[in-house]
């Protein structure tokens, strides 16, 4: 084989590569835009009119997941499952986004941690590498951590609507949560920096518990409120 | 904090136990292929230097020189069956980072032993006939002995031809010093189809391969000089004082030539 051969075989196969990428890339656009829409409706429970109707604010994103699994299916059918790694980074982040929302949602409805297997059937996606298109662990992870610094504004902005319970409930739950993160060898990579913010998280929660128990606050809502 | 809350605890206690377990055999793997391809980078480098010996002895020493090269690369084969081994039922692409230094350097050893013995370039599939290998393991007892291959991805292979061209250009400079005057020519011809073929990937390629492409361009534009530097001058100046010619000329490029 001469050398042009060699290298027009090669181009070949990169040019392959390449249109495979675009396709995938266009679908991950439309991803996109659907996340954006579900990151949309869900804010509105930071605003106080949206925070009293927080079921019919899941209800609705719960509408916009179905759209997500036609173009989760829709993005599978672009490249080979087995080469899932290979053009990972294209829906990476999204794919980060998408995870976050999930357990966001799953949240506001049960105030529970999302399970990976829960995260995977809402966006309509596997959980093992196996079994085909999956939710990386690492992407999972950085899922959850989103949804803590969104809970620490939740938090905030949950007093400001008059509810002084919640807070503490985000607390506890905040705090589980850093100790089970506590428990994982995080290498120096992109999550171990996601996580190295939990730790503001934590405290600004800690701060708006400390303000509401200093001026009898807390107590007021542990007696009063819906516990 | 009452009882219900209590279990709530400890069953993200355990969802987090596992999430543990997952990610440290992870990350063990991948270290463990960063050190395969470490010990695959030193060994494919060692063969390299020994290879550039050829050009400084005389002809009738040339093969023991190519099959203990052979010998090493031999050994680097060997090694790059253990990454097989571990990506066995894995996807190559999650590890891909962890060992693809190495299989470049090894690309770049091969290609350039071939190109000492064949004066042609080595094709991707010549290479990845080589990395199959027969894995007689006790645990998987019913086949007896399985097969287990080993693919380097064109884009690896690029980058190991990008490499070898860098080492080409070291034994043109090499074999001048030794009074060698028709390598240089079969060279620069055989680096101007290389260049032409990156050339003509363009930038399709991945990222880094047009950023070897500069290097390369570097690499012609040394061997070219020395093309024209052996038809201009090579007819007024005696054999053995052509290797004092080229020790000035290329000092300023590389030190490395300059010893020569």
């Amino acid at each position: 084989m001469s050398v042009t051969e060699m290298f027009s075989c090669i181009q070949g196969f990169l040019s392959a590569d390449q249109d495979v990428r675009e396709d995938i890339r266009k679908v991950v656009q439309n991803l996109e835009q659907t996340a954006r829409e579900i990151l949309t409706v869900l804010q509105s429970v930071h605003q106080p009119a949206g925070f009293k109707d927080i079921p019919s604010k899941c209800a609705r994103a719960r509408e916009l997941f179905c759209s997500v699994r036609t173009q989760m299916g829709e993005l599978k059918t672009k490249f080979p499952a087995e080469q899932y790694y290979r053009f990972h980074e294209h829906w990476r982040f999204v794919l980060q986004r998408l995870a976050f929302l999930a357990a966001f949602v799953v949240y506001l409805e049960s105030e529970t941690l999302v399970t990976r297997e829960e995260v995977a059937q809402i966006l309509g996606i596997e959980v093992v590498r196996e079994k085909g298109f999956h939710l990386d662990i690492e992407d999972f992870l950085a899922g959850v951590l989103i949804m803590a610094s969104e809970l620490s504004r939740l938090a905030v902005n949950s007093v400001t609507a008059g509810d002084y319970s919640r807070p503490l409930r985000i607390s506890n739950f905040i705090n589980e949560l850093d100790s089970g993160f506590r428990l994982l060898n995080l290498k120096n990579d992109p999550l171990r920096k996601r996580y190295d913010g939990l730790k503001y998280d934590v405290k600004k929660i800690e701060e708006v518990v400390y303000d509401l128990s200093i001026r009898g606050l807390a107590k007021e809502a542990e007696s009063g409120g819906d516990k | 904090m009452n009882k219900r809350e209590a279990t709530k605890v400890k069953t993200c206690f355990s969802v987090f136990e596992v999430f543990q377990q997952e990610l440290d055999t992870r990350h063990d793997k991948h270290e463990r292929l960063v050190k395969i391809s470490r010990d695959v980078t030193i060994e494919s480098k060692r063969a390299i230097f020994l290879l550039h010996r050829v050009t400084s002895v005389p002809d009738a020493e040339r093969p023991p020189i190519l099959n203990e090269a052979e010998g090493k690369l031999e050994g680097v084969r060997q090694k790059i069956g253990q990454i097989a081994e571990e990506l066995r039922g894995e996807d190559i692409f999650q590890f891909h980072r962890a060992f693809t230094a190495g299989i470049q350097e090894y690309v770049e050893a091969v290609s350039f032993l071939h190109y000492i013995r064949h004066r042609g370039l080595i094709s991707l599939e010549e290479i990845n006939a080589r990395l199959v290998f027969m894995k007689d393991s006790a645990e998987a007892a019913p086949s007896g002995a399985h097969v287990l291959t080993f693919q380097v991805t064109p884009a690896d292979y690029l980058l190991g031809v990008a490499d070898l061209t860098g080492e080409l250009m070291r034994l043109c400079i090499g074999s001048v010093g030794n009074g060698d005057i028709d390598t240089p020519f079969q060279l620069s011809q055989f680096l101007r189809q290389i260049h032409d073929g990156f050339s003509y990937i363009g930038n399709t390629g991945p990222y880094e391969v047009s950023k070897k492409l500069h290097t390369l361009r570097q690499s012609l534009g040394k061997v070219e000089d020395a093309c024209y530097a052996l038809r201009v001058r090579g007819s007024e100046i005696p054999k053995h004082m052509l290797a004092d010619v080229f020790c000035s000329r290329t000092a300023h490029l590389d030190t490395e030539e300059g010893v020569v």
